[in-house]
């Protein structure tokens, strides 16, 4: 059975979602049928993280995922979003972050984009070192790599592009 | 929905009843700011009971690690109540669960404070 996900109803459900956040930014949604992929853009807020959130918990259900990896997957997505709006764009009004969400057959496929100076996924500090146990930050990273299968970096000069990936298995619906 | 906190007294102890979310923003600001109330009265025996907290992010996790340092340096106590999975599972990943002292039955929790 192939999963397919309505392109003419997921666009209309992401844009109800993205909504009315933001009436400066530019906001875009675009469905491609063959690839089921929806992406917008949204002001750099933290009402834009939930709509993000929201979005990701909806595509994570569409995509069949169980009732325990979807909030996993949501929140995943949501610190990803917090990171390009307060590390990356710094709550710039005049930066964006942008973010994708294409449901192929093997996976859900998020991609988080900011606008601000680039992110070393490398130089950040191990939150479980027993000398950062007790900061109170640093934990957002740690928590998308233990939720998703795989997560990649990409410097844009400017701006981070962070995907997110997590596999379908063959229980789920629609794989 | 946002984050709400009710206090009550018992037996000496602050019982700080969250419901809601605790991310980024609002709820994180309401603990710190509920804490350090707590604290400015000279309340140093707190436990926060978290059984009605639906949700919690990264930053929330930093708070609640920031809010039990806060109240250690000022000498006193911060215990956790309640824990849903949701949060107990955070805490097991994020190696934090060994750091707070954590009790699922209140009033164990508050004889459990030192007098």
């Amino acid at each position: 059975m192939t999963f397919e996900v309505s392109t003419s109803t997921l666009p209309t459900l992401l844009l109800s979602a993205a909504g009315d956040a933001q009436t400066k930014s530019a906001r875009t949604a675009l469905a491609d049928p063959t690839t089921s992929r929806v992406s917008f853009t949204l002001d750099s807020t933290l009402e834009s993280v939930n709509k993000i959130e929201q979005t990701a918990e909806q595509c994570a259900q569409r995509a069949g995922f169980d009732e325990d990896t979807i909030p996993h997957i949501a929140m995943a997505v949501r610190e990803a979003a917090v990171n390009a709006v307060l590390h990356g764009n710094a709550y710039d009004t005049r930066k964006h972050i942008m973010a994708s969400f294409e449901t192929t057959s093997d996976a859900l496929i998020i991609r988080i984009t900011d606008q601000g100076p680039g992110l070393d996924p490398e130089t950040l500090p191990d939150p479980l070192a027993p000398e950062n146990i007790l900061r109170g930050s640093g934990r957002g990273i740690f928590l998308i790599r233990a939720f998703m299968d795989e997560v990649n970096f990409r410097q844009l000069h400017p701006g981070t592009e962070l995907t997110l990936i997590k596999y379908r298995t063959p229980a789920q619906p629609g794989s | 929905m946002s984050m709400k906190v009710q206090t009550r007294q018992v037996d000496g102890v602050t019982i700080l009843d969250l419901s809601g979310r605790i991310t980024l923003g609002e709820g994180s600001v309401t603990i710190r700011d509920s804490v350090r109330d707590m604290l400015t009265k000279g309340q140093k025996k707190i436990l926060l009971n978290l059984g009605e907290i639906t949700y919690i992010d990264s930053s929330g996790i930093g708070e609640l690690v920031s809010a039990f340092t806060t109240v250690k340096n000022a000498g006193g106590e911060l215990k956790l109540l309640n824990l849903t999975k949701k949060v107990h599972d955070l805490l097991q990943i994020t190696k934090l669960y060994t750091v707070f002292d954590i009790k699922d039955d209140e009033a164990a929790a508050i004889a459990s404070f030192g007098k």
